[in-house]
């Protein structure tokens, strides 16, 4: 079990191997509250993103999740309580 | 020169239920479902677990053993189905000029059980990177390139003409029929042998829909599993099977006092342009091929007695769909009864467009519209008559069937009798 | 049934000769092969250790970034054709009409490098390593879907296979939407699977090459035919009406002017292989006379028996040493369903030309009885151009191409 939290960085990372960038977005830029429509990514790309941060860290996302969260900084915040619960329990 | 029209003369279905179009029907027009926990193979790992499996064995149906060892599960379901199609339609085709009588079989994925297992073996379970081949099959090359499903039905039922497979994922079933059609029509061919056969379920099309969470994760009921148009509907449960027909052109097909089953009025497939996977809501490609193959049938949208839907049982599709109806037959569409077979004998890719053809042709033999099994509380965003979980007497003389796919085709067949009951 | 002219107004081409026609052409007529060993892989556990390769195609180059992870090597390469045909058209998509542009594909193999990954990680990690894009990134639809999404044409599509003769049943069915009223369908079919998994599958098929030579390796029509090379790579075509081609102004490369397929009677049967009915249907098709064919794109399967057997069927139509006989792919390998497509659009090159390209490495064996152009390119008047592709299995296809009317 990674010890860090899950972070933009981390997020960035995945979704690049997962599903490249759109021409024109600057993930290293201010991304936090920008959708993942307006970056580019459709519910594919969410699924590839969503079922590789599920077998690097070990959690399981809800199914509904990935149409809900519809900004990193949404996703990432519930990777990170995924996590603290699967840390202590 | 008038053009030439081309009616079903043979037909022969394989599905989950049953082998034989007569065991089909008895499962659609009583309602009946086909869907269960996967026997296949340990279906533990996966978040979905069920599947319409056909117990089928090839000896049973005619197959030699060499032609068992060298088929692919889904070429076997071809090869059954369009014997059993030639024997329908009591054409010698003995007599024929082989040059004249081509094949279509339409198959969304090919080889996929044969490749799976096979590479597993040359891979030795994933361990080996640079596979060995001492360890393949013989015939693994008729598994990689799948046109030998239409080389093996040409061998059986001895045509010499135009030959192909036709691999637009779900709608393969629909466009191979369309294409054998077209081919008729143009004077290619007098007769053509056309279906479709896919033989899916695998660990790696399994896998390859869980990671999209495209089929349904219902493995607690699995009869019930499969709900198009439901409101708790959760994706589609993958099938297996195949339909083939006997296409002739109708003169030749009256000259020899054949009984014909349909005509094949229009056919026209078109293109999302969108997403590989995704559908817009507004159904407008689908709704523009059901226009052109109203078109090409020369009948308007109220003429249609029965949707043959292709209610595959996610969220998506069934709206994009019900939208589609709307748009090309308008208030009509609300008149019409629309009905998915998918409740009951799954989604079986690129062999389901063919047994759908074959639901609804027998739908306009019979006058009776197959039902949505499973269907309790539609999804309110469907909002038109899918005929819930009875089949239901109807004089059917006109029948729109449809199909979407991954790659975003959308087509869609019309049926009719060459001599209608209604006046 | 209408039978409205349709010409080709567009060629994009990536093969082992080239990325681009012009590229493709020059090295074609210099006479440069593009067969040599396996890069892509360690090939020295295989029998079979070369083939025509595709080098310096860099995808990222190519495409947007968002399409390189959910595509095969195929599709890459067939999309990147379809922009290079289209540029060369002068068609820009987002000028026509959606529904009135459609796209058919053949295809072989499907993406099959992709799932043979896939396969990978179901097998030794588990089913949930399996990538969402494996549900279309292999299959036989892709490039189609893919070559409609990218360009936004929502026209009737479609995808045959009918392994090699596929790349000819893509552009008759092409040619059929267009006489139907599609105004454009882009058209062709390219192939790869030079991977582990598909270098065992097509060792499996018995008609490999097992030389390790480049310059003996693939040698159709040659007492030492052994087989064949594979290669990767074809062509993409842009297809049109020659009415409303050329009412934009376009340049048109040639008609697709006859078209005939059949199939061979099941292996054992005292019936003769379909190849020679298939050659009569396109030329019939074309209002074509045999003497009108000015030159053959055989489809030279480096099998003795097959040779013989395509060599008896133009001795049969044209008459012995009736009709000069090319083999350009002598230089690519076999392409599976983008052999075709290549030797069309090599062939319509040919015809603009006046130049036959001459087949490398092969002493035709004289038994043939054929005019095979060898050793160098032959300078002709060409006005028409047979194309042969035979599937595995028995698959027959013909199309005749003739040069554009002179102004």
């Amino acid at each position: 079990m990674p010890a860090d939290p899950f972070t933009l960085a981390d997020l960035t990372r995945i979704l690049l191997e997962a599903a490249g960038a759109e021409e024109g977005v600057d993930l290293d830029g201010d991304v936090l509250d920008t959708e993942f429509t307006a970056l580019g990514y459709e519910s594919l790309a969410l699924l590839e993103t969503g079922s590789r941060i599920e077998r690097t860290y070990g959690i399981a996302l809800d199914d509904d999740l990935l149409t809900d969260a519809l900004t990193p900084r949404a996703l990432i915040g519930v990777v990170n309580d995924l996590l603290t619960v699967s840390r202590t329990v | 020169m008038s053009a030439r029209r081309v009616v079903i003369t043979g037909l022969e279905v394989l599905a989950p239920g049953g082998v034989g179009a007569k065991n089909f029907w008895s499962l659609l027009s009583e309602g009946r479902t086909a869907t269960r926990g996967i026997t296949f193979f340990d279906p533990t790992p996966f978040r979905s677990r069920v599947a319409a499996e056909i117990d089928f064995d090839p000896y049973e149906h005619g197959l030699t053993p060499q032609e068992v060892r060298r088929m692919d599960r889904a070429a076997q379901f071809a090869v059954v189905a369009a014997r059993g199609a030639v024997a329908d339609s009591g054409i010698e085709f003995a007599g024929l000029d082989p040059y004249r009588t081509g094949v279509t079989i339409g198959s969304a994925v090919g080889a996929t059980m044969g490749l799976d297992e096979e590479y597993r073996v040359v891979s030795d379970g994933g361990r080996l990177a640079l596979v060995d081949h001492a360890y393949a099959a013989p015939h693994l090359y008729d598994h990689l390139v799948p046109s030998s499903f239409a080389a093996e039905v040409a061998w059986a039922v001895g045509a010499e003409g135009p030959a192909t497979v036709v691999s637009t994922g779900c709608t393969s079933g629909i466009d191979s029929v369309g294409y054998a059609a077209e081919l008729i029509r143009e004077g290619a061919a007098d007769i053509m042998v056309a279906g479709s056969s896919d033989a899916p379920i695998s660990p790696i099309t399994m896998a390859c829909f869980d990671a999209i969470k495209a089929t349904t994760p219902r493995h607690d009921d699995p009869a019930r599993a499969s709900r198009p148009f439901d409101g708790t509907r959760n994706g589609f449960v993958l099938g297996e099977g195949a339909a083939v027909f006997v296409l002739e052109e109708l003169d030749s097909a009256r000259r020899r006092g054949a009984h014909i089953y349909a005509e094949i009025a229009g056919y026209a497939t078109r293109s999302n342009a969108y997403h590989m996977t995704g559908l817009r809501p507004d159904g407008a490609e689908m709704a523009e091929a059901i226009r052109v193959a109203l078109d090409e049938a020369r009948l308007p949208g109220e003429a249609v007695d029965y949707i043959n839907a292709h209610g595959s049982g996610t969220k998506q599709n069934d709206r994009h769909e019900t939208a589609a109806f709307k748009r090309v037959l308008g208030a009509h569409a609300y008149r019409t009864p629309v009905s998915s077979i998918k409740s009951m004998v799954g989604h079986s890719l690129g062999a389901i467009g063919s047994i759908e053809i074959a639901a609804s042709v027998l739908a306009m033999e019979y006058d009776v519209v197959p039902p949505t099994a499973n269907l309790h509380s539609p999804d309110p965003e469907c909002d038109l008559d899918y005929v819930p979980r009875e089949a239901r007497d109807q004089l059917t003389d006109t029948v729109l069937t449809v199909g979407s796919g991954f790659g975003g085709f959308q087509s869609a067949m019309v049926l009719t009798e060459p001599e209608r009951k209604q006046v | 049934m209408s039978t409205a002219t349709v010409v080709v107004t567009g060629l994009g081409v990536a093969a082992p000769t080239g990325l681009g026609a012009r590229e493709h052409w020059a090295a074609t007529l210099g006479s440069r092969s593009g067969i040599g060993r396996l890069t892509r892989f360690d090939p020295s556990g295989y029998p079979a250790k070369l083939a025509g390769e595709i080098t310096g195609f860099t995808a990222e180059e190519h495409l947007p970034g968002r399409l390189v992870p959910q595509t095969d090597r195929m599709t890459r390469l067939a999309l990147a054709a379809a922009d290079w045909a289209l540029a060369d058209a002068s068609v820009r998509p987002d000028e026509l009409a959606s529904f009135d542009m459609g796209v058919v594909t053949a295809s072989a193999s499907g993406g099959f490098e992709f799932g043979q990954n896939e396969l990978r990680k179901l097998w030794s990690q588990g089913s949930q390593y399996v990538s969402a894009y494996q549900s279309f990134a292999w299959f036989y639809a892709v490039n189609s879907g893919q070559i409609s999404i990218r360009n936004g044409m929502k026209g009737p599509s479609g995808v045959v296979v009918s392994e090699q003769a596929g790349g000819l049943d893509a552009v008759a069915q092409a040619r059929r939407q267009i006489r139907k009223g599609t105004r454009l369908v882009v058209s062709g079919g390219v192939d790869a699977s030079l991977c582990p998994w598909g270098w065992v599958a097509q060792l499996a098929g018995g008609r490999l090459s097992t030389s390790e030579d480049p310059a003996r390796a693939y040698l159709p029509f040659d007492r030492d035919a052994c087989g064949h090379v594979p290669g990767e790579g074809g062509a993409i075509l842009i297809l049109e009406a020659a009415e409303s081609a050329r009412e934009r102004g376009a340049h048109s490369y040639g008609e697709i002017a006859g078209y005939g397929a059949t199939f061979d009677p099941k292996p054992g049967s005292s019936r003769p292989p379909g190849l020679r009915k298939a050659v009569e249907l396109a030329l019939a098709d074309a209002g074509a006379q045999p003497a009108d064919v000015d030159v053959v794109f055989a489809d030279a399967a480096g099998v003795p028996d097959l040779d013989r057997a395509e060599a008896a069927a133009l001795s049969q139509v044209f008459g012995p040493h009736g009709v000069p006989v090319s083999v350009p792919k002598t230089m690519t390998g076999r392409l599976y369903s983008g052999a075709a497509p290549l030797d069309l659009a090599t062939a319509l090159l040919a015809l603009r030309d006046g130049i036959v390209p001459a087949a490398v490495n092969v002493k035709l064996c004289p038994e043939y009885g054929i005019d095979l152009v060898v050793d160098r390119p032959r300078r002709l008047g060409l006005r028409t151009a047979l194309v042969l592709a035979r599937g595995y299995g028995g698959f027959n296809s013909a199309v005749v191409l003739r040069a554009p009317a002179p102004h």
